[in-house]
């Protein structure tokens, strides 16, 4: 198994370098530059804007230079935020899409799979049309739809939690947006789980199982969940990456000062150090989570083996 | 301190957390009335983060916000925006126009007590002018002899014309007489730092704890994307009369939820609202909105350079074609004023713009005149014209280019649009780019009609989109520049302009409106061109 680890982690720092090389050139291969916003600059200004930044030699150059720099572990400063480098921005927002995504990932799991499995185990039935139908929900509404009525619902129309906005950082200010992020995954993982319950329910095992007669909870628990979870573990990889990066419009429209809208804006600003510093993360996010995926999967199903 | 602040955000454990979270918040519920009794706090939505707080590299109205509340300039600018005498008791300009000489007031004071003297300013101005300083706005202070040379690297920055006399005194020599220095000076880029911080701490001097500055407030906090924390200075000069002890800005980027939190009563103010929200708000909502001319035009630039946009012609039928009073009545909806001249109405040092002659003429014989003059061109039905919009992304901006392309079918005109993001948009036009028509937004640094025609001299590469060509426009610019006297600098300035409507580099379409939402409890916020609302004259009842 360590040696599994050991050779994904190896393996994973060329695609970590492919990924760098392929967004840094393609990054400059888009028109405009950062400084190129609503009102030109005067010629001169820009020439001193683009020496100050050293954005005036060759390209070549410029992505040695970068490259250098990341493995001294230097992101260069944000080309937007002026006053801040990469790093500073992005340890300040990363905290802040952790505590969010980790929340909203968890609580989508959970509930996630107990609509799911209630779904499978009430088929065609009325629980499971209604469970269906709230997940079919969650997911074709997008975020930008959601997050406004709810913002309203509770901030203006019941008063119950602030509108929007970071205030002191208390959990009334994030029960809204952690709603509006898990919403969706909740969806996704209602469905996965459902499908993949109903599948493991028909097989023979679980037959055996009830045939021995042990009780329903305990099929369902110790034996079915297990091999249902499978589909839902896979989705785990992606889906943690996009939450734990954040999303861009839930922290536009709540005010949320997490790392999503960089990413975003980021590349809308050519703020080309910040979408570097972003891309780089959530690369090594997704290889991890990846990995991850995989020892859980092999610590689930027996079948899975890694190591010769 | 920030730099701490954000070292200090350590991500906890989702438990932890959530009792710590509650605990706070119990305090909070608990505290909340007790605090708000003590202190005067204003929640201020703006526009956006900053990109930053040096106010030599800043850029932005919404930047100018914070700066304004954290520093002084010679002079300020009043709840009106008005210009009013600020670290510069009074001056003296000398006959000719080019010497300025300011008196600083005895009780200008830094934050930590130093007192602001006329060699800070000469500092500040030197810095912003250094080239590796960076400075985008650099060029507002080229008017001062020798800036433009020191800022292209060929002078060293100790021989900007700005000289301290003594320690309250500070004269300034321009290149030319330039009537509007003063409203330049309001600009953000001629705030002053202080300079033994910055000597100290360089590009570091922004953050919270180590900036030293001489306006109404000090920094005490900002976190990005989440807030910026200002605080009373007990040292500013004017100290007794500012009623706000702490004034929180928000980056209010969804302006929908700014909407949202100024009517939860969680914001004071917001500088901005959503376009289609204006209709509701004027229902709904009345108490809060405020609308106000301001000095901006959005309009069409015309590319002077690819056929057939180079006959005059083809460009005074599409302006006329174009129904000003529908789009801003109908489409935008706030107020805006049809523009049929360049120049904003109400500009200072200037009457009222040049307009178009077909200003008042009924729509139907403008699209009967534009037809003649398509004919006359070579288009009708038979052979229609083309036209590809070019435009920023943005609904707004889209559905402008649609009603125009819909009145310019009147004639047979047939209209394709095409959009691109805001960096690649700029970066075409800026870089010469070729195009048809496309769609630019230009809102005034300072209160003078300059401003407004310089954009299309010939030899102002960066913003003349229309690569517009005429020496005799060139030429009155440049009388322009020499003319003391105000009235004879208007009368040029007017023959400029109507040479502009005449030529049409630019097709005028309106004049922007400043929309801001006001809480009936802020007071002392009051409604002007320049769109400047400083936090020392306002008060929460």
């Amino acid at each position: 198994m360590w040696r599994y680890i050991g050779r994904r982690l190896l393996g994973a720092v060329p695609t970590v370098f492919i990924v760098i090389t392929v967004a840094f050139f393609m990054m400059r291969l888009a028109p405009g530059g950062p400084f190129l916003l609503d009102r030109p600059l005067p010629d001169q200004i820009m020439e001193n804007l683009m020496r100050v930044y050293q954005l005036d030699q060759p390209l070549w150059v410029q992505y040695t230079s970068y490259l250098k720099n990341i493995i001294r572990g230097d992101f260069g400063p944000s080309l937007i935020y002026r006053d801040f480098t990469v790093a500073e921005l992005i340890a300040g927002g990363l905290p802040v899409s952790i505590q969010f995504g980790v929340s909203a990932l968890l609580i989508a799991l959970g509930l996630g799979t107990l609509l799911g499995t209630l779904a499978a185990l009430y088929q065609n039935r009325g629980g499971d049309y209604l469970v269906m139908g709230v997940a079919t929900f969650g997911m074709t509404i997008p975020n930008f739809v959601v997050a406004p009525v709810l913002s309203f619902i509770f901030g203006i129309a019941l008063g119950w939690l602030p509108t929007s906005g970071w205030g002191d950082g208390t959990i009334s200010y994030k029960v809204l947006p952690i709603i509006c992020l898990m919403l969706p995954q909740m969806a996704i993982i209602t469905r996965l789980t459902r499908a993949g319950m109903i599948e493991v329910l028909r097989s023979e095992p679980i037959r055996t199982a009830h045939a021995k007669g042990l009780p329903t909870r305990v099929v369902l628990t110790r034996h079915a969940l297990r091999g249902a979870i499978l589909p839902v573990i896979s989705y785990l990889g992606p889906a943690a990456a996009a939450l734990l990066t954040g999303s861009v419009v839930i922290e536009t429209i709540f005010g949320v000062p997490g790392i999503g809208r960089y990413f975003v804006q980021g590349a809308l600003n050519r703020d080309y150090t910040l979408v570097m510093g972003t891309v780089l993360l959530i690369s090594v996010f997704i290889l991890l989570f990846n990995l991850l995926v995989d020892i859980i999967y092999s610590v689930l199903d027996p079948r899975v083996i890694y190591d010769d | 301190m920030t730099q701490d602040h954000i070292a200090n955000r350590q991500p906890p454990t989702p438990q932890g957390l959530l009792h710590l979270a509650s605990l706070a918040f119990a305090v909070v519920l608990v505290l909340a009335p007790i605090l708000a009794g003590a202190q005067s706090v204003y929640h201020r939505g703006n526009t956006g983060e900053p990109e930053t707080l040096d106010q030599h590299i800043t850029s932005t109205t919404y930047e100018a916000h914070i700066l304004r509340e954290l520093y002084e300039g010679l002079v300020a600018q009043n709840a009106k925006g008005e210009v009013i005498p600020g670290v510069a008791q009074r001056w003296d300009i000398s006959d000719d126009g080019r010497v300025y000489t300011f008196y600083l007031r005895d009780d200008a004071m830094w934050s930590n007590g130093d007192r602001v003297t006329a060699g800070d300013f000469v500092f500040s101005l030197r810095r912003i002018l250094t080239p590796d300083t960076g400075a985008k706005y650099a060029n507002i202070l080229y008017p001062i002899e020798h800036a433009q040379a020191i800022n292209k690297g060929e002078q060293p920055p100790d021989t900007l014309a700005a000289r301290a006399i003594d320690e309250g005194t500070l004269e300034i020599t321009l290149r030319d007489a330039t009537p509007y220095f003063l409203e330049l000076l309001t600009h953000q880029t001629g705030l002053p730092v202080h300079p033994p911080t910055v000597q100290q701490h360089d590009k570091g001097f922004v953050r919270p704890g180590i900036m030293v500055s001489n306006g109404a407030y000090t920094l005490k906090e900002q976190i990005p994307q989440a807030h910026i924390l200002l605080e009373k200075n007990p040292n500013f000069h004017d100290a007794t009369n500012v009623s706000i002890d702490q004034v929180y800005f928000y980056p209010t980027e969804d302006r929908g939820a700014a909407l949202r939190r100024v009517i939860a009563g969680e914001l004071h103010s917001n500088n901005d609202i959503p376009d289609e929200e204006v209709a509701w708000v004027r229902e709904n909502h009345p108490e809060i909105l405020r609308t106000a001319t301001q000095l901006g035009t959005y309009y069409y630039a015309v590319d002077h350079t690819v056929p057939p946009f180079d006959d005059v012609r083809v460009r005074t039928a599409l302006s006329m074609m174009i129904d000003r009073e529908y789009l801003t009545e109908e489409i935008t909806g706030s107020g805006e004023v049809p523009a049929y001249g360049f120049v904003p109405p109400g500009i200072g040092n200037y009457g009222e713009p040049a307009y178009a002659s077909y200003r008042d003429e009924p729509m139907i014989d403008r699209i009967e005149k534009a037809g003649e003059l398509l004919r006359e061109a070579g288009f009708g039905p038979d052979n229609p014209l083309q036209v590809e919009i070019r435009y920023n992304t943005s609904e707004n901006h889209k559905k402008i280019a649609l009603a125009i392309a819909d009145m310019w079918a009147d004639n047979a005109v047939q209209t394709s649009l095409l959009n691109t993001d805001v960096a690649t948009h700029y970066g075409y036009l800026r870089d010469g780019g070729a195009f048809n028509v496309a769609r630019a937004g230009w809102i005034g640094d300072y209160n003078d009609p300059q401003n407004f025609l310089f954009l299309v001299q010939s030899d102002n590469q960066g913003f003349n989109y229309a690569k517009y060509n005429n020496p005799e426009y060139d030429r009155l610019m440049d009388e322009a520049a020499q003319t003391i006297d105000l009235e004879e600098r208007a009368k040029i300035l007017y023959k400029a302009e109507e040479l502009f409507i005449r030529d049409l580099p630019y097709i005028p379409i309106y004049y922007y409106v400043s929309k801001s939402l006001v809480a009936p409890s802020l007071k002392g916020w009051e409604d002007n061109p320049p769109n400047v609302h400083p936090t020392r004259f306002m008060s929460i009842e």
